[in-house]
């Protein structure tokens, strides 16, 4: 299955509510060519677990790498990276599926129960941009120490976001 | 806030709790083991890694790429080519620059250098926490040669600063490639020394087979990567299944133990078998690049101010990857056409390895935990105590009881081993 396949079959599954849909071929260009396909696929964020659901579905064990995630205005974007067709030589696809929430409710499902290897990501998104993972089978804080404040989440930059821990050494004062 | 001493979910009579790190011998990184052990057996496992977040993700974003180049450096010691090659992999995807052949042969070079240096000092490491000193000592002298052809390559022993967006920094002569190869003749040499001693000997063998094993379908359950995945007969590599850098030129195929012992079990003994094999792949891998190098530019753009000015106007988000000694470093960044990027994610390895540590420590024994948590060689910096605390007891285990536990532990065996 290359990107293209991947692509198209989101496409077929999730017909009318994948909002974009590309994929990207990186050319190497040495004594052989070789190229690197990436999937970027945008849903809605009620479609993030049918979606994994579907992938899982269209490969045997897809692996999962990690989430990023950013701040845009009042919505919080995720994307959750995953590797397919790994172990094969050169037939790999690096697949992103991105979801937007709001930042009024910023709830999305877990994904533990598909993907194990998800946890640590999740609470990662938890403490750093304050989104809620619902049934997130253990949702302490894991690189945030305990004693960081509540309330702030570091990846954010409105007034969420940690602004005010930072110490402007120009300003004077000092803490 | 709780202090290492105090009792953490102390269960019944019969299982007490012991905790070990945030700084500990065997584990040289700050994360902090919470086990729940009956007697000798372990029963729970759990981890805590807030020990040393410094944020660099967070001022990634106020800086600008090239400055990121020496900040993604620093995020690990050993690692700082695999970082600094997966955010040039990722930015040169979103602006579309085209890396020169022959600064691709030298950034496989150097990354191949690093991983050769990384696994002999696990390899070290790991003999020092089964009680085998002799062996660290020969592995400690043997990485000395990789240290001081990174140093002559790049100009230092560890830090390499060598990688830059659209190319490298430094070029290399004649001389230099000859220097190169000799290590790599070495090293080739060197790994079967090292395999002959670890992987021939009783004691080693006794004390690590069937310790700690992940099996394949926890392995791909918990996403593990690298050698401790390929230990664990899934071969993921991305070196072989997104070939990049001279990479699709040399052909890397993902080494896992059935090529070297002829079967797969995933435990401690796999994983010393795959790393040490490794070092010998890339002193091949090297050797290749050294004699295949091509002539040319090193560098997409010599100077920094040009190579910045072309990289503000550009907009869009990559994804930026290399396997790096431990496993697969992934970068992701987003550019919207200001100086700094506006976000930027960093995902090493050992972030996805750690999961496999519950799995590999249930129903270990405490004299194991040391080799048990060195064997997926984790990343992340050391008090070297843990603090037993039971019903009406309290005891610490510093580094040196701890320590000595595990080389008691190896010579019960091998006196059981004598004939």
């Amino acid at each position: 299955m290359n990107a293209n396949d991947v692509r198209d079959s989101f496409k077929r599954r999730f017909a009318g509510r994948i909002m974009a849909a590309r994929t990207e071929i990186i050319k190497h260009k040495l004594k052989q060519v070789r190229h690197a396909s990436r999937v970027w696929i945008t849903v809605d964020s009620g479609e993030l677990k049918n979606a994994v659901r579907h992938l899982c579905k269209i490969t045997e064990h897809p692996h999962f790498i990690v989430i990023s995630g950013y701040e845009k205005g009042k919505y919080l974007e995720l994307t959750y990276h995953f590797s397919l067709n790994y172990a094969s030589v050169m037939e790999e696809v690096v697949l992103s599926i991105k979801v937007r929430v709001s930042k009024e409710n910023p709830v999305l499902p877990t994904i533990t129960d598909l993907i194990p290897g998800a946890l640590i990501s999740e609470r990662e998104m938890q403490e750093m941009l304050g989104v809620r993972i619902k049934g997130i089978p253990d949702s302490r804080r894991i690189f945030l120490h305990p004693g960081f404040p509540q309330g702030v989440y570091p990846w954010r930059r409105d007034e969420t976001g940690p602004a005010r821990l930072v110490r402007n050494l120009h300003k004077g004062g000092g803490r | 806030m709780r202090k290492a001493g105090d009792i953490i979910g102390q269960e019944s009579r019969d299982t007490y709790s012991i905790c070990v790190g945030p700084v500990h011998p065997a584990l040289k990184e700050p994360v902090r083991l919470n086990l729940r052990v009956r007697g000798e057996r372990i029963e729970h496992v759990d981890f805590e890694l807030s020990q040393v977040h410094r944020g660099i993700e967070w001022m990634g974003t106020r800086r600008n790429p090239i400055q990121i180049l020496y900040l993604s450096e620093r995020i690990c010691g050993i690692c700082n080519i695999c970082h600094t090659f997966a955010f040039c992999r990722a930015v040169e995807s979103i602006a579309g620059i085209e890396v020169p052949p022959r600064a691709r042969y030298i950034r496989t070079i150097v990354a191949e250098l690093e991983r050769i240096h990384s696994h002999i000092l696990w390899a070290g490491v790991a003999a020092h926490e089964l009680g085998f000193d002799s062996a660290m000592h020969y592995a400690f002298r043997a990485r000395e040669k990789v240290l001081d052809v990174i140093e002559n390559l790049t100009g230092n022993r560890i830090m390499k600063a060598i990688m830059m967006i659209g190319g490298v920094r430094r070029d290399m002569d004649k001389g230099q490639a000859r220097l190169v190869m000799e290590a790599a003749d070495f090293y080739s040499r060197c790994s079967r020394k090292l395999e002959k001693i670890f992987l021939g000997d009783p004691v080693i063998k006794s004390r690590t087979r069937d310790t700690g094993i992940l099996t394949r379908h926890d392995c791909l359950a918990l996403c593990s990567v690298g050698p401790t995945a390929r230990a664990s007969g899934v071969r993921k590599d991305v070196r072989q299944d997104e070939p990049y850098g001279a990479y699709p030129d040399v052909g890397v195929k993902a080494m896992t133990p059935d090529e070297i012992t002829g079967e797969t079990r995933g435990d401690v003994y796999d994983r010393i078998a795959v790393r040490l094999r490794e070092i010998k792949q890339s002193a091949d891998i090297i050797g290749r690049c050294v004699k295949d190098m091509p002539e040319g530019k090193i560098a997409h753009e010599d100077k920094a101010n040009v190579l910045l000015g072309e990289l503000r106007g550009v907009q869009g988000e990559g994804i930026g990857r290399h396997e790096a000694p431990r496993g697969e470093v992934f970068h992701y960044v987003k550019l919207v056409g200001e100086e700094a990027p506006y976000s930027w994610k960093v995902r090493a390895p050992t972030y996805n390895n750690l999961l496999s540590w519950i799995p590999m420590m249930l129903g270990a024994q405490i004299a194991d935990i040391p080799v048990i948590a060195a064997s997926i060689d984790p990343c992340m910096s050391c008090t070297n105590r843990a603090v037993v605390t039971g019903p009406g007891r309290r005891q610490v285990l510093g580094q040196d009881m701890l320590h000595d536990l595990s080389v008691k532990r190896t010579r019960e065996l091998r006196r059981g081993l004598r004939p």
